[in-house]
């Protein structure tokens, strides 16, 4: 089957993305498609390149990371949610004068469109929230 | 308006969005429009269910406030803009509330009765809650 999952909850404030991440890896072990995370309200949180947590507890954003590296997953984020809460990649942040960006590959800013279309192309569509 | 029965105007949809948050205290009921409003602009057939604190988004008057938020009225207004027609609401919602289908001027909706929303939810393929 494929999925794709929709994460609004934000990382270490709330349960969703922790439970997305364990859905996300059972899809994959049990040779599900995951086409696409869509990371959107806090739940873009989940790609803040400086995130770092307490050595003992999971580190979300790597662990979507090695997600990303198995090759056929895209982790997505809503451009509007994220400006709004200060997670630029490099293009936005020159585009508004910022001097360090906070969110990167394999992340991707992307319009809400996107989860329009992974809500639609999939054979399910999951929210965590 | 009134409340209807299942089947009469509940037709297949490719896409509901269901609002459940007060425009007020967070930013569900805005980032859930704004998925609703790029649907309908990609050309997607989309409906709108107002439930629970929702409904609090159909009375009039929701301006901008002390905290800086913009208004839910402006989004709602474009709606129609936007060719987003199917908009329901939640009878048992807005009795809970205190609220009648009088109070609820603001668009022009279709009331529900409780079990019809579960009719509603199963006439769209996809489901996107906020």
């Amino acid at each position: 089957m494929r999925y794709a999952l929709a994460v609004y909850g934000g990382p270490y404030s709330q349960q969703a993305s922790h439970s997305a991440l364990r859905f996300a890896e059972a899809l994959l072990a049990r040779g599900h498609q995951l086409t696409t995370v869509f990371f959107y309200h806090d739940g873009v949180y989940n790609a803040a390149s400086m995130m770092a947590p307490p050595q003992d507890e999971p580190h979300l954003r790597d662990r979507w990371l090695g997600l990303a590296a198995q090759g056929e997953t895209r982790l997505q984020v809503c451009v509007a949610a994220a400006l709004r809460r200060g997670l630029l990649d490099e293009r936005e942040a020159t585009r508004h004068g910022k001097q360090s960006y906070t969110l990167e590959a394999p992340f991707e800013l992307t319009g809400l469109g996107q989860l329009v279309e992974a809500t639609l192309e999939n054979d399910h569509l999951i929210t965590f929230a | 308006m009134g409340i209807v029965s299942p089947g009469e105007s509940l037709a297949p949809g490719e896409l509901l969005v269901i609002l459940r948050h007060a425009p007020h205290g967070s930013s569900w009921l805005r980032e859930g429009l704004e998925a609703a409003m790029v649907a309908a602009a990609f050309g997607r057939e989309v409906g709108l269910l107002f439930t629970g604190e929702g409904v609090l988004a159909l009375l009039e008057g929701q301006q901008a406030g002390a905290l800086g938020q913009k208004g839910s009225d402006n989004l709602l207004a474009a709606l129609e803009m936007y060719d987003v027609e199917r908009c329901y609401v939640d009878a048992a919602a807005l009795e809970r509330r205190g609220l009648s289908e009088n109070d609820v001027s603001l668009l022009p909706v279709t009331v529900l009765a409780h079990a019809d929303v579960v009719a509603l939810t199963q006439c769209f393929s996809r489901v996107l809650s906020f």
